[in-house]
């Protein structure tokens, strides 16, 4: 294992991290990074994590059309599942409508997908963004596209477990309503995190570095999972792995 | 071939103007073929649904201004980015976006194929898409076995279901797969139109293994042979998209002038050449 640490692969490892332990994930559409973590932790589980990736013909057990993966997530048979966002708050709630006054916005995101439902459904949501700036993480989002927290008296099984970005990770305290710093990739510090962030966060005493993958992981990483993941996203296996390219 | 058959020009004409129209995302079952006709006939005022998103075939059929409004839970070209001409609609404002999620608006068909009013949906309680949607409200379990509130969709009945699928039979069957949104959306349409990659040799649905992935054709209004028909995106089991094609769909798609120029040179050049 000659070649250097791609930011990709260090966030992959973080993510699969995540999910050890866990019996089934499920990854949506546009998410390489999260879907490369869940077959990561999938190759590492012995055969115990299913994990259910949209858009691949080869990772995905579903028969029953779209409204299969959530129809499962409202039995609770989803235990993690991955949202991103144009703008996220420091109450986890995320956008993926656009910027600006809705419907008249100024800058215009793909759109909600199932986050407005899965994210009340999915017991642990990760919340991935590569892209840490002001501008994505924001002290409030212009449009809820699926809320961080929600009132008593709303069913709700899931829920924000952790964002992950391109510079750390955060945990979400549901109870206090914010995230904390949880620790700092290597390469990056906690100063440049909170000046790269919109919101309020807690901030322990001792912010731990995020760890690096061990050999083992980064060869499973590069060869069966980077396989893997190439069915579904063939331009992003090529540019992080080198994985040839079938097209 | 029976009277079911039909040329791709022909479902395009009966698309009507304003029609309510239920379309596959790109990586399921789309009829471009069937897209590009549109184009070429001069398609004005569709509602595209997106079941639950588009694709390419949606920001064609925007770019070539055929849409007044697009109700769907995203406009996504996957690993190709943002939908470019989709984008530049939304920012100058020249369609209506009615903003969903994914399960509502499987919910809202299934609604419809059970020919019920509404239909209940978990989540989506606290989302600003609520605000912002009149064919959507909240009410209680009237079991009292749930508190809180449940958001109610109303039934989605598209006008037409466009697909287009690896097999179809003379009979009008269509093999779908699992592909079963399209069960769903053939059922809750008030008409399907079918284009097919090849044409079946039989009966899919005396053929128990293929028969539980089959439209029926009691839900089918019309099919058309087209090999090759959800090009430039993939088919299921068949082909995959074309990936220097779409490459230079995004390129052009980028300014009015690209996008006319692709448009002349892979819809109207065709076309006037028949």
């Amino acid at each position: 294992m000659s070649a250097e640490l791609a930011p990709e692969e260090l966030l992959i490892a973080t993510v699969a991290d995540m999910l050890d332990g866990l019996h089934h994930v499920a990854v949506g559409a546009q998410s390489p990074i999260p879907g490369s973590a869940a077959l990561l932790a999938r190759a590492r589980s012995g055969g115990s994590l299913r994990v259910s990736m949209l858009g691949s013909e080869a990772h995905s057990p579903f028969t029953d059309g779209g409204r299969e993966l959530f129809d499962c997530a409202a039995q609770g048979r989803i235990d993690a599942f991955f949202l991103g966002g144009g703008q996220i708050d420091g109450q986890a709630n995320i956008n993926l409508v656009g910027i600006g006054d809705y419907p008249n916005t100024k800058v215009r995101f793909p759109g909600s997908f199932g986050s407005a439902y899965l994210y009340l459904l999915v017991p642990r949501v990760i919340l991935f963004r590569e892209e840490h700036t002001a501008r994505v993480l924001v002290p409030k989002v212009d449009f809820i596209s699926a809320p961080g927290v929600s009132d008593e008296d709303v069913h709700r099984t899931g829920g924000p477990h952790a964002l992950v970005t391109g510079r750390c990770v955060f945990d979400f305290d549901a109870d206090a309503r914010r995230f904390r710093l949880a620790s700092v990739h290597p390469g990056h510090d906690v100063d440049e995190i909170r000046e790269h962030t919109g919101f309020d966060y807690d901030v322990p005493d001792v912010v731990p570095e995020t760890s690096v993958p061990d050999a083992t992981t980064l060869e499973l990483l590069r060869g069966r999972v980077a396989d893997e993941v190439a069915e579904t996203y063939p331009a992003f296996a090529t540019r992080v792995f080198g994985t040839a390219d079938a097209a | 071939m029976s009277e079911l058959f039909t040329s791709v020009e022909d479902l395009a004409e009966r698309i009507p103007d304003g029609a309510k129209v239920a379309l596959a995302p790109d990586y399921s079952g789309c009829s471009m073929v069937t897209a590009r006709a549109l184009i070429a006939r001069g398609a004005k005022d569709l509602h595209l649904i997106g079941v639950p998103s588009v694709g390419f075939q949606g920001d064609m059929l925007i770019g070539a201004g055929c849409v007044e409004t697009l109700e769907t839970a995203a406009v996504t070209l996957d690993e190709y980015g943002p939908a470019p001409r989709f984008m530049a609609a939304a920012k100058a404002g020249s369609i209506k976006v009615i903003d969903g999620t994914c399960p509502a608006i499987h919910a809202g068909l299934q609604a419809a194929e059970k020919g019920i009013p509404f239909m209940p949906v978990r989540g989506i309680v606290g989302s600003d898409l609520l605000k912002h949607r009149d064919d959507w409200t909240t009410g209680t379990d009237p079991f009292g076995e749930q508190d809180g509130p449940l958001v109610l969709v109303k039934a989605i009945q598209p006008d037409v279901t466009l697909i287009h699928v690896p097999l179809a039979d003379r009979n009008g069957n269509a093999w779908i797969g699992v592909r079963r949104e399209m069960m769903v959306m053939a059922h809750a349409a008030r008409e399907t139109f079918v284009t097919a990659d090849e044409i079946y040799d039989g009966d899919l649905l005396a053929d128990e293994q293929l028969a539980p992935g089959t439209i029926p054709g009691l839900y089918v209004s019309a099919v058309s042979q087209a090999a090759n028909g959800a090009w430039p995106v993939g088919l299921f089991g068949r082909y995959g998209p074309d990936d220097a094609h779409l490459r230079d769909y995004l390129e052009r798609a980028r300014t009015d002038e690209g996008f006319a120029s692709y448009l002349d040179e892979f819809v109207y050049a065709p076309k006037a050449a028949e």
